[in-house]
């Protein structure tokens, strides 16, 4: 790691450093944003998959018991 | 059916692999510039974002262009999508540029610099996109005028880009252009690497976001299938298409 510190032209941390690092955090910022919202909406979706999943389950018992009662009668 | 999320992994690879060497190329190869010195490391990300984000908005009208021959639904929400992952790179772009100008001319802004206005006009000009979309609420006819403003304002960005060039009074860098540009060999290569991660990054964002919506559509419609139109819940207004 210090050796490709040192093969670095120059990082220099005076006053254009805060500058660069301003603008390169801004870009991650706003990429990490971004996915932080993705996340978000992709986890609605994975929500109303499970609960169209559950109706499913639902109907399929529901129409199980529907069956084994014509069975029996 | 479309399926937006094939190749999304390999691309989404050769993104972060491509901004990983950018970066590295930044900070480790590209040389010092002479006048400017370290604070001239922000070109190598605010000019491609800039780049990107005129390209993504001129992307939008194409696709617009597509709707409005096709009718097909789906050329919108793919116009609709570039449009929005543009806006965001130029916010990136605004602020960026923003950062730049204040450590190299003291302002977070100059109004005088035509370069820096006009970017601000067509960012500003992109940013009623959404508004208008959201002001129509039939979605047929909420498509076809966002194809048309879509259109027309992406044929708006090249002409202004041109009339920028030829305005005479301007204090902005002019470091590329049709004959070569005066970058030296290692800061070309650096910027291309840079603009080739960041067309990369919108490329992999876009798709993203449409496989995200489409997989959106695609529940809503088994809901329906599965549960008739009352077990849907009714869409309130949205500027996105439907």
């Amino acid at each position: 790691m210090t050796s490709i510190l040192a093969a670095a032209p120059a990082l220099p941390l005076h006053a254009a450093g805060k500058y660069v690092a301003g603008a390169y955090i801004v870009f991650l910022a706003l990429v990490l944003v971004y996915v932080a919202i993705m996340a978000t909406r992709l986890s609605r979706t994975e929500r109303e998959l499970g609960e169209l999943m559950q109706d499913l389950q639902a109907r399929e018992q529901a129409a199980e018991s529907d069956r084994e009662v014509e069975h029996v009668g | 059916m479309s399926t937006y999320g094939r190749g999304l992994r390999g691309l989404s690879i050769a993104t972060v692999t491509t901004i990983t060497v950018a970066f590295a190329l930044v900070f480790f190869y590209a040389p010092l510039d002479a006048d400017q010195g370290f604070i001239q490391k922000i070109f190598y990300i605010h000019v491609p974002l800039a780049i990107v984000s005129l390209c993504g908005y001129i992307l939008g009208g194409v696709f617009a262009v597509m709707h409005l021959r096709t009718e097909d639904r789906r050329w919108d929400m793919r116009s609709y999508v570039a449009i929005h992952m543009a806006l965001i790179f130029s916010i990136g772009g605004l602020i960026t540029g923003s950062i730049w100008a204040k450590a190299s001319w003291g302002h977070w802004w100059v109004w005088q610099e035509p370069t820096l206005v006009s970017y601000l006009i067509v960012v500003l000009l992109f940013a009623t996109y959404q508004p208008l979309r959201f002001s129509i609420e039939d979605p047929e006819r909420q498509a076809r005028y966002a194809s048309v403003f879509a259109i027309v304002a992406g044929a708006f960005v090249p002409l202004n880009f041109i009339a920028v060039r030829l305005a005479q009074g301007y204090v902005h860098p002019r470091v590329l252009t049709l004959t070569g540009g005066n970058l030296p060999g290692p800061m070309r290569l650096t910027f291309t690497v840079s603009l080739l991660g960041i067309a990369l990054l919108y490329a992999t964002l876009w798709k993203y976001e449409m496989t995200a919506k489409n997989a959106r559509m695609q529940t809503r419609r088994l809901r329906r299938m599965l549960l008739g139109e009352d077990g849907v819940k009714p869409l309130g207004r949205s500027a996105a298409p439907l």
